[in-house]
């Protein structure tokens, strides 16, 4: 879809695949695409680029935990490649083993991100002549269900589902009030407060849950 | 061929790169408060759920007007595509669901495309 988007906002297939290569987070390449077409200037971009992206810092934290073994190197790395779907397929791999797994998150950070994200930026900046509206195809869809669908396999208690249906109606009511790149953050922000506010069910079996769970009880991490 | 926009990746990439990179490299990120970290571990749920609201209940400014609320076959995809994964353990499965029935409504004229 971004192949194709930036294909319509005059973007040549060098530009497009640079973005998706350098700066390689979705949401505010789709955003600059727009801006770039509207004939927005740079500082603006990145001023949006910077709060549009700022939801990597929550990511960024949640997983350090994880990664606090990992070389200095490798995290910076690692860092370059966290986004939506990274996060969410390295949390739920830690979450299922227990313990973190650098080669599942070098997998879902490369092999199920970046690599399909960059092959999808060529074919739609390439082939983009070829489908008119991709919008028939229901393509379009494909970024919300993942999205959603990675949120519910995260959830596995009932503070996860309070903090994602608090994050959802922030996203909603600031999105419709202010705009929607700001209700992802503030929601991203609030709903994991609502959450906590929610008694806790059955002891966390995941590793950065254990982990709370045992400061919480003195106990050595 | 222009090269013109390159530029402006790497200035986006560099306003981006801290956000992810902070509290990975800063030392004393593990050592955070069990409250803390239990609060980054709702992070991931809540953003992600965030993310596909925004999508499909919000229709971003355009052409003068305010977002505004959003009803369309996209609910009802990624309802599917919730379920899906709930049920079904298969966020691929979900995926594709979602994708049949919002190009199906489309097709027949259902939902606009």
């Amino acid at each position: 879809m971004f192949g194709l988007t930036a294909r319509s906002a005059g973007f040549s297939p060098i530009e497009a695949i640079a973005f998706s290569v350098i700066v390689f987070a979705g949401a505010s390449q789709f955003a600059a695409a727009g801006m770039v077409a509207a004939g927005f200037a740079w500082p603006a971009i990145l001023v949006l680029t910077a709060l549009v992206n700022a939801r990597h810092l929550l990511y960024s934290a949640a997983i350090a935990p994880w990664l606090r073994n990992q070389s200095v190197l490798k995290r910076a790395v690692m860092a370059h490649l966290l986004t939506d779907e990274s996060f969410a397929l390295a949390s739920v791999h830690f979450q299922r083993l227990g313990r973190v797994d650098p080669t599942g998150y070098w997998i879902a950070a490369i092999g199920s991100t970046f690599i399909p994200w960059n092959v999808a930026t060529i074919v739609g900046v390439l082939g983009g002549q070829f489908i008119p509206n991709p919008r028939v195809l229901g393509l379009d869809i494909v970024f919300p269900a993942a999205m959603a669908g990675l949120a519910v396999g995260l959830s596995h208690g009932r503070r996860e589902v309070a903090a994602a249906m608090a994050g959802v109606a922030c996203a909603v009511l600031i999105g419709l009030l202010w705009d929607p790149r700001f209700g992802v953050v503030i929601g991203g922000v609030v709903g994991p407060f609502i959450g906590l506010a929610v008694p806790a069910g059955p002891r966390p079996t995941t590793a950065l849950g254990a982990i709370a769970t045992d400061r919480d009880e003195g106990l050595p991490s | 061929m222009t090269t013109g926009l390159v530029g402006l990746a790497v200035l986006m990439a560099l306003a981006t790169y801290p956000s992810r990179a902070i509290p990975l490299l800063a030392p004393g990120f593990d050592r955070l408060p069990a409250r803390a970290l239990e609060y980054l571990r709702l992070v991931g749920p809540a953003v992600l759920a965030s993310i596909a609201a925004s999508q499909i209940f919000v229709n971003p400014a355009a052409n003068g007007s305010g977002p505004s609320f959003h009803v369309g076959v996209e609910w009802l995809a990624v309802g599917v595509c919730v379920v899906s994964v709930a049920w079904r353990r298969s966020l691929l499965l979900g995926i594709v669901l979602a994708v049949l029935i919002v190009a199906g409504a489309r097709g027949l004229g259902l939902a606009a495309a």
